[in-house]
Parts: C-alpha cells; structure tokens; sequence
C-alpha cells in the first residue's frame, strides 16, 4: 500500500516538473508553461464552460508559452488562492505567477519573487448599492464592508479610513467571489476591491444596474505577471513578452495583418520586433520569431485588452491609464533593438 | 559479516565472557532482545535526526536562496487591517502580534461558548433518546442521525448563507424587548454599571462564599448525625437575594446602552456578528449530537440493578435520577465527553470559512497573507491548539481521577 | 376439594391495540402528554411546510431558473449540474473511467461485505495494493493509451471519494506501524510514536492543510514540487494515521493477554506473533472503530475547500454563484448533505451491525 503511495507520489512529482536552475529549460523539456492564475476573476483569468481559461492575465501565460515554446496552447493553468499564490511560485509549482497580484515593496523584496512588469494599472474603489444615493467614500462613516482577506486592498482600506477618520466596520472573506456574494445579500454597505475587478465581479450579482462604485480610487495598484527571484532569464522572457506586446500595439501590429507585415513592412521597428533584423531571440535563448509568435497566436495588448476586459466585453472598461504612452496612458514599453 | 565485526568490537565491552563459558553459546548479537532493541532505536534514532535535519536545511536553503525574510520580527510590526469583532481594545495602528492575541480569545470565546450550548442541549437530547415517550425518543433519534451524519462545514455554511442572510436590512430589523435582529446580528442593549454598582457585586461574591460555607457545614452536619439542610434552595435564595436586594437598595446602579439605527448601521448596544451566531448554532448542533450519544451510552452503562434497588429504596423516579444513575453515568461519560469537548474547539477554526475573526481566520489567514511569514505564522497557530488540547485533556484527566476516588 | 384457576380475563380494551400502545407509549401520565403535544406540534409545523417545499411545490425539469416557477424547491438547477455535482471539471468524454474506478471498488466492497462470498482475503489484498494502482492510471491517465486528466480539473464527489479512500487506505499501515510503536517496550521508540499520535490528535486538520499547502513545498529541495492534491493527501494520511492509531491500539488492547503469552510460550517472534497471532484477530475487533474513522474523515474532506480543492460542497458552494442561478443555495446545501449522510448514515448502520455481531462473539469474556 505504502509502495503504491510513494509511486504515485514520485510519478506526480515527476510530472510537475524537477529542475529550478533554468526554468527555461525545465519549461521546454516539459513542453508547457505553468501559469498560477486566481480561480475565477472575470476579464483576468477565468474558466468558460469548456474549461477554457480566458482572461488578461490568461493572456499573459499564453504569450510566454507562444515565445518560448511557439505554442500559445502548451499552457497549464493552476487556480491558486490568495494565500498560497507566492509559495506555489517560490517553491517551482509553477512558473509564472499571472494572478491580479499588486506590485509592492514588501513583496517585491522580501518574499523572494520578482515583478516582471505591470500588465494592468488599477487603483482600489468602493461598491454601492445605489438606492443608498451616496456621493463619496467619506459619507461611509459607520459602514460595514466586506473585503478580501490577505490583499493589499484590506490594507489600502485601513489606511484610508484611519487617514480620514472614518469609522467602519470590515468583514473579511477567503475569496473576493465570496466577499462580492455577502455584499450582494446585504451582509455589507458596502464592497471594495481593484475596480477591474469590482467591474468584472458586477457583472456577477443579481441586479449588476442597482450597483454603482463610488468616485473615489484610493490607491495604486499596479497588477503584473510575477517570477520567482534568481533566475534572470526567465525574468527578462516574461518581461519582454509583455514588451513585445506593447510595441506590438504601438507599431499596429495585430494578429491579423502581423503575417503580411512580416512579408510586407519595411519599418525596421517592425522587422526587428518581428525577429527579421535586430536583437532577435539570442539573448533570451528563444527562437528568432519568438515576438512574432505572440503577436499571430496572442495579440498584441490592445488586443488583449479589448477582448477581455474592454468596452465591448462585459466588463466594459475604458483604456484609462491602461493606454499607450503616446495615447495619454502609462503602458510604456522600452524599445527592441 | 558486519554484524559479526560489530558482535567482536563488543566483546570486550561486555567483560561477561569468561562467567558464559565457551564463547560458541553466547547468543547472536542479533538474538539478544535488548541488544537489538538499542539498535533498532539508535537508528530509529538517527534516521528521525536524518529526516528533520534535512527538513530544517532544506527549509533554510530554500528561504535564503530566494530572500524571504525569517524570524518573528514581524510581530511588532504595525497590522493595519481592521479586524470585525474584537475582545479586547484592537485597532489598525496594533501589531500583528495583537491580531494573534484577538484571534486566540475570539477562538476561546467560541470554543467556551459551544462547549456551554453543546452540552445543554447534548445532555437533553441524551436523556431523551432514552425517553418512556415514543415521540420524544423517536425525535431525539432523528436529530442525532441527522446532524451526525453531515459535515459540519455544510452545516456552517447552512446557517450562514441560507438562514441568516435571508435576514432583514438593519432598516427592517426586527425588533424585541429593545433588541434588534437583522443580517448584521444581533444587537441588544449592554448593560453599563454606574457608581455603586460595585456593592451589588461585592454582594454577589460574598453570597457564593457563604453558600459554600453553608454547604459544607451542612455536608459535615448530614454525615455526623444524618439531618439534611436545604442547602440548594438557601444557596439560591442567598445567590439571587443578595445581590437583587443591595441592587434595589442602592438605587439601581445599572444603566443600559440602547442601541440606535444611526446612518448605516446600529451604534451602541452590544452586536453579535451573524459569523458567531451562524458558527455557533453550528458547533453546538453537531457537537451535541455526539454528546447525547455519550450520554446514552453512559446512562445505559449503569446496571439495571441500581436503579431497582434504588426503587426498592423507595426513592423517586427524579431522585435515583440524580442521586443513582447521573453520578455513575458520569464516570463513563467524562473521557467521552473530553474529545468532544477538543473536537469542538479544534472544529471551531472552520470559522475561516465564514469569515468569523478566530485565530486561523486572523493570524493564520490575513497575517499569514500580508507578512508572508508561512512557517513562523502556522506554527504559532499549531503550537496553539495543541496548548489548548493538552490543557484540556490536563482538566479533564484531573476532574476523571476525581470522580474515579469519589468511588468506595 | 379442588381449587381450579380462572382462565385469565383478557387485559383492558385500553391496554391493548393502537388505544394500549398510544397510552403507554405516549401518554402516561399527564407530564408525558403535555410533552408528546408540544414535541408533536413543533413537528409537524416544521415538517409539514418542509415535505411541502421539497416534494410537493418544487421543480424537477426543465434547463434554465425559469423553469422554477412553482414557489418551492428548483431542482432543475441542481439536475443541471449534476454532473459536475459528480465528477466536478473532469472531462465529459472521460467520465466513463471515473465511473469505471468507482465500480471497481464499490463491486469489491459489496463482495467483502456480503457474508456467503468465498475469498475474501484475496479481495482485500487486491482492493488494497492492485486497486489503488489501477485506480491511479484510471483516473490520471497519461499511460496506456488513456488522455492525461490533470488533478486540478478532479472534483466533486468523485474528488470526495477519491479523498477518503486515499486517506484511509494509507494511513491504515502507517496507523499499525504507530499503534505497534506506542505500544513498544523501548522507551524512544514509544516516545516517538506518542508524540507523533498527540501532536497530529491535538490539531485542528484546517491547519494541517494550510501547512500541506503553504509550508510543505519549502520543506522539500529545489525543483522537487508537489500536485496540490497530493498535497492535500499527505496532510489528510498524517493526520488520519494518528487517529487510525489510537483505533488499532484499542483494537490490539481488547485481545486478551493469554493470546500473547501463548504466543510467546510457542516460541514465536514479535513480528510472528504480531502477523500470525494478534493482528488476524484484533483487525476483526478494529472493523467498527476504522468504519468510523473512515465516516469522520469523510466528512472531513469538506475541509479542502478552504485550501482550493473543489470537493462535492466547493462545487456546491460554485454552482451557488453562478449569476443565472442565484438565490438557490438552500437547494444546493440541501443536495449535498443528502449526498453525505446517505453514506455516512449506511456506513454508521453498518458499524453498529458489525459491533453488535462481533459483541455476541467476544460478550462472555469479561
């Protein structure tokens, strides 16, 4: 019995993967990358009812497996709740940790992780129930709200509250699912979260059109793919695969035309990104085609943001400070040469 | 062959060789029990030192290689989240090492109050099974094979999201006696006592000793010359009198903090967060389903014998209740009753569920989240259950070897 | 003179039939009368409504909410997800091998349970070290021709199942190793074993599990990761181990003391003893107390959702949130606790069935 335990046990870890040196070679050899996304967050990550994952952070895991393995496909993706999410990236379950997770110092430098990039800007607000006809996150002054426990939002709350002299009381949930659920049934006044995700999460209660976010946005949040610290190259794939699909926008490349501008554009911005000229793949040790390859199967970011979180998905959210440099946002990628 | 080299390298340790005789009748090293026991247990030894020596290394190799920070620093630093509920005086501004103080009694809190319920109603529910009344045991039967049979996580979430939250607005609460019922809790007035309020419990305290005087001069009295003494109706009357006569007498020191509807929520009172109600109904439901099987099972432990030779004593039905069966009953019941008493508090950190502030929720939770600290943080929370545990068993392992002497 | 008895008159009219059974069962004396009218009243107003919610105003066909039009129970919504109340997010072309697994084991303990069928032993042996191999390849695939299912997508019942048995069937022989240890006459070894027993008895499994799950990956050396439900079962196996102990330990206990001397005086050594003597007669003893370690822990296995495994309640708990189902969480409470005490509630008759034939065995001793 116990023998049949223990292979089982080493043919699973077999399978999830053995050497930490180069996650680059471990994630070739596998021939997937191991993404750690939340367990549905709508417009992020979230499973349709194949079992699909689609999302934004979706998004992300797919251009590095497009990059490194030219298979946006050969990706498995690990539902991982707030709590265990850096364990599972520190300790090799996964590869890349794509999960609406907020850049901060303390995590940045002390939890043995790295920040590859900030894939969404958002900033923390407050749901509503409309019928309560407020105006401001000041006139919550005796509210109870219900919050995700273990975020940086749960913090972000505290401080603004204290700040203001706001008393309030918090109800504090595993899931922000959960928390959204109690605000829904009235356990709370009130509900706070990133507003993407307050948007997406919306779209989730029973009457979406009686809730309302107030103006207020009381922090930064900065939302980016994570890896774990120490291996540099790994680090710089995801970080330009992100790139790629920045100036991918800013070049307009999109999925659609990328195969004709490859045969066809002279702009040597181009040529290089899509690895006919220039840096190519040398020193990330991918292929030459490695940007191109996210651009066809992936898209590039507005692309992506369109699609997932944008004006036309139900979650109907302006490009806002999600915008290119160059069309009044922060998105701004360095260039490839 | 080794052992062989072992067996000769103790030879002239063991200096018994010349009294054996020839040396071809000492037994094997491997045939001599204690010798072997010794070995098996150095390497028993030797491979549990293995395995955490290399759990240990592992662990630190790991959090230095990737700069994760150790340590219990992290307990002077300021939390800053709110916490819901809170016993004792907790602000954003406190240190994580607060949120584990607020967590621990929060659990205490819950565990003390479901044991309270649980036994009540598991005590009822026990006697009942064993009831004359078909109806009666019938029922009592129903509800224990009904909760028993349930996982109490299920039951949680029952009360929570299907029971309380079909609850009112605060707007809409329903409203009794001054006390308002709605989906934020239950909110009832706290008492605040005024000047000389403690007289009243100085008046108290006094009226309990002197009880305990009178029941032990009327214990001694009864067994020097057999003359019984009212002693519970005196203690009752002295326990309850006292007390509401000095009340009375010094104007009724004793104001009430009525709750009032005041923007979103009640201000004042005392509020019971639904998460404690819904946990609470929750663990005394299960728990005292397996209590009143320990009951019945203690109540028919007592032999048949007992109670008719009580009735032939000619005592009542309630007398040979208390007097006869309960006494024995308990002894059977108590190292039962003990691991349900434990399973209760350890269930009571289902609480995270939920969303109830016990000690895994905060500490083991949000703490964990916030500081990263995974190893430091579920070992303090480990360390504390097993404590509560251990003291506990400790208790009761005292309390048994009482009942157990009290035999003749 | 000759005295002849009377034919006995029969008893009271009162005394006998429904009237004699009403009265003595019900209402003898007025306490039990006033007693049976409350019980009986709070009953039926509190059954009546429920029967009528459940049965007789509820919904069963129909594919979306507006099918449930009737005002009581809408179990279109759980009919509609019945199979991921099943086999949670495990491909539906696959289903068949979850369905083939759980044939497997139920043909087999249906065959150790039933008392005419020969051959027991070998079934048990299989079941416990051929099943869980074969069980594996099914279920995981990736060999054999069979599709990869990666864990993350096992769920509901089939992931409750999967839990327990699991649970059970490796903490059995860590359990006998732990029970033999506390009862070892070399002090280390018995301290081991009962510190081991204590520590894991003493916590709570939820805390066991935030450990299998943040803190086990960090014990292990680099590159060497863990499933996430292999994780899970190796919290759930310690932990069930302890209690597995202390049943086992009871059992060893009730083998009176002349088995092991007899044992001795033959000549035997402690394994033989153990093997051929004690074990055969104690696991009978042990039967009831491991059926109701095995009902506890399958409870338990609720637990795994707080750590992300989506047991038969986590899918519950989902399903509740579903934007076009909203508002029926009670029926989706009510489905998955029927689901669990229709096991525990046969697997605790069956306990006490066993308890009770093996007292009649064993009853005189004492």
């Amino acid at each position: 019995m116990k023998k049949t335990l223990t292979s089982a046990a080493v043919l699973m870890v077999a399978m999830t993967g053995t050497a930490m040196a180069g996650t680059l070679e471990t994630v070739k050899e596998r021939g997937a990358v191991q993404c750690g996304v939340t367990s549905g967050v709508p417009g992020f990550s979230v499973p349709d009812d194949k079992g699909n994952w689609k999302g934004l952070d979706v998004d992300m895991c797919r251009a590095v497996a497009a990059a490194v393995l030219g298979d946006a496909t050969k990706v498995k993706f690990i539902p991982l709740n707030a709590k265990e999410r850096f364990t599972a990236l520190v300790s090799g379950e996964i590869d890349l940790l794509s999960r609406v997770t907020t850049w901060t110092q303390t995590r940045d430098t002390q939890l043995g992780i790295n920040f590859a990039g900030v894939n969404y800007y958002d900033g923390q607000g407050f749901l509503v129930k409309k019928e309560l006809g407020l105006k401001s996150v000041k006139e919550l002054d005796g509210a109870t709200v219900c919050v995700q426990s273990g975020t940086t939002t749960e913090l972000n709350m505290a401080d603004y509250f204290r700040t203001h002299s706001i008393s309030y009381t918090p109800v504090v949930f595993d899931t922000n699912d959960q928390a959204a659920q109690a605000f829904d049934s009235g356990r709370c006044d009130s509900f706070t979260t990133d507003l993407s995700q307050a948007a997406g999460l919306r779209t989730r209660m029973q009457d979406p059109s009686s809730v309302g976010a107030l103006p207020e946005v009381i922090s930064k949040e900065p939302l980016g793919p994570v890896v774990r610290q120490g291996d540099d190259t790994w680090f710089n794939i995801v970080k330009w695969s992100h790139n790629a699909m920045l100036n991918a926008e800013e070049l307009r490349l999109t999925s659609a035309n990328v195969d004709k501008m490859k045969a066809e554009s002279t702009d040597p911005n181009v040529k290089r990104l899509l690895g006919l000229d220039g840096p190519k793949g040398q020193g990330l040790d991918l292929a030459d085609d490695w940007a191109y390859q996210i651009v066809k199967q992936v898209g590039n970011y507005g692309e992506a943001y369109e699609r997932n979180v944008g004006k036309d998905s139900p979650l109907g959210l302006d490009r806002g400070l999600n915008a290119l440099w160059n069309q009044g946002g922060l998105q701004y990628a360095p260039p490839m040469r | 062959m080794s052992s062989d080299m072992s067996n000769s390298s103790h030879k002239p340790d063991d200096g018994s060789e010349p009294k054996n005789g020839p040396p071809s009748n000492q037994p094997k090293f491997w045939n001599d029990p204690k010798k072997r026991s010794l070995l098996f247990q150095v390497i028993l030894l030797a491979a549990l030192g293995f395995v955490f020596y290399t759990i240990i290394d592992n662990t630190l190799t790991n959090l230095e290689q990737r700069g994760i920070t150790t340590g219990f620093d992290f307990l002077t630093r300021e939390a800053g989240f709110g916490i819901a509920m809170s016993l004792i005086d907790y602000t954003e501004a406190s240190s994580y090492g607060m949120t584990f103080i607020v967590g621990l009694l929060n659990t205490i809190l819950i565990a003390v109050m479901g044991i309270i319920a649980a036994t009540i109603l598991g005590f009822i529910l026990g006697v009942a099974r064993l009831s004359d009344n078909w109806l009666i045991a019938k029922f009592s039967a129903l509800y224990i094979e009904v909760f028993r049979n349930i996982p109490l996580l299920l039951q949680i979430f029952f009360w929570y999201y299907a029971v309380l939250r079909t609850l009112p607005h605060p707007r809409q609460s329903i409203e009794f006696f001054g006390s308002f019922i709605n989906n934020r809790g239950f909110i009832f007035p706290a008492p605040v006592p005024e000047d000389g309020f403690g007289v009243v419990l100085f008046g108290l305290l006094a009226a309990i000793i002197v009880s305990w005087l009178i029941a032990r001069w009327a214990n001694k009295r009864q067994e020097l010359t057999g003359q019984q003494f009212p002693v519970y109706l005196t203690a009752l009357g002295l326990i309850v009198g006292v007390p509401l006569l000095l009340f009375l007498l010094s104007g009724m020191p004793l104001g009430l903090d009525h709750p009032e509807l005041k923007g979103f929520n009640f201000k004042g009172g005392i509020t019971v967060i639904p998460e404690l109600i819904a946990l609470w109904l929750a663990l005394s439901i299960y728990t005292a389903a397996f209590i009143a099987e320990t009951v019945r099972a203690g109540i028919l432990a007592v032999s048949h014998g007992q109670t008719e030779a009580a009735t032939a004593l000619g005592m009542s039905k309630a007398k040979t209740l208390r007097f006869i069966v309960i006494p024995q009953a308990l002894r059977v019941v108590i190292p039962p009753l003990t691991s349900q008493y434990l399973n209760l508090t350890k269930n009571s950190s289902l609480a995270t569920a939920i969303g109830y502030p016990d000690l895994v929720n905060v500490f083991a939770g949000t703490t964990l989240n916030q500081t990263g600290q995974a190893i430091e943080v579920i070992a303090m929370t480990m360390a504390v259950y097993l404590t509560l545990s251990l003291l506990t068993s400790l208790f009761m392992n005292w309390y048994n070897a009482r009942i157990q002497l009290s035999e003749r | 003179m000759k005295y002849e008895l009377q034919p006995a008159l029969p008893p009271p009219s009162s005394m006998i039939g429904v009237v004699g059974w009403l009265r003595k069962h019900l209402f003898n004396g007025p306490i039990n009368s006033i007693a049976t009218i409350v019980v009986g009243y709070f009953l039926i107003s509190l059954l009546v409504p429920t029967v009528q919610w459940i049965f007789i105003d509820s919904d069963w066909v129909g594919d979306s909410r507006d099918a449930c039009t009737s005002g009581g129970a809408c179990w279109v919504f759980i009919a509609n997800r019945l199979d991921q109340f099943l086999y949670g997010f495990y491909p539906e072309a696959e289903h068949w091998r979850v369905q083939l697994a759980f044939i497997i084991l139920i043909g087999s303990i249906i065959w150790l349970v039933l008392p005419q069928t020969p051959k027991k032993g070998l079934v048990a042996a299989l079941l416990l070290v051929v099943y869980p191999i074969i069980a594996f390849f099914l279920l995981y695939g990736n060999a054999f021709g069979l599709v990869q299912v990666e864990t993350h997508l096992w769920g509901g019942l089939s992931l409750t199942l999967v839990l327990a048995v699991v649970g059970i069937v490796a903490s059995l022989p860590l359990g006998i190793v732990l029970a033999l240890g506390r009862q070892s006459e070399m002090p280390i070894v018995r301290s081991v074993c009962v510190t081991f027993i204590e520590i894991w008895r003493g916590v709570p499994l939820i805390t066991v599990l935030f450990m299998a799950s943040v803190m086990l990956p960090l014990f292990f050396p680099e590159g060497m990761s863990f499933d996430k439900l292999l994780r899970a079962l190796i919290g759930i196996t310690l932990f069930q181990s302890a209690y597995m102990a202390e049943v086992i330990r009871g059992g060893l206990q009730a083998i009176p003391r002349g088995q092991y001397e007899a044992a001795d005086a033959l000549g035997l050594g402690y394994w033989q003893k153990m093997i051929l003597i004690i074990m055969p007669q104690a696991l009978k003893l042990m039967i009831p107390g491991i059926v109701n370690t095995f009902i506890a822990l399958f409870k338990d296995t609720s637990l795994v959702l707080i750590i992300g495994l989506f047991d038969v309640l986590a899918i519950g708990q989902a399903a509740n949130q579903d934007p076009k189902w909203i508002g029926y969480s009670t029926e989706s409470y009510l489905f998955v606790a029927l689901l669990f005490w229709v096991f525990c509630f046969s697997m605790s008759r069956y306990s006490q069935h066993l308890e009770k034939k093996l007292h009649t065995g064993h009853g005189n001793r004492a």
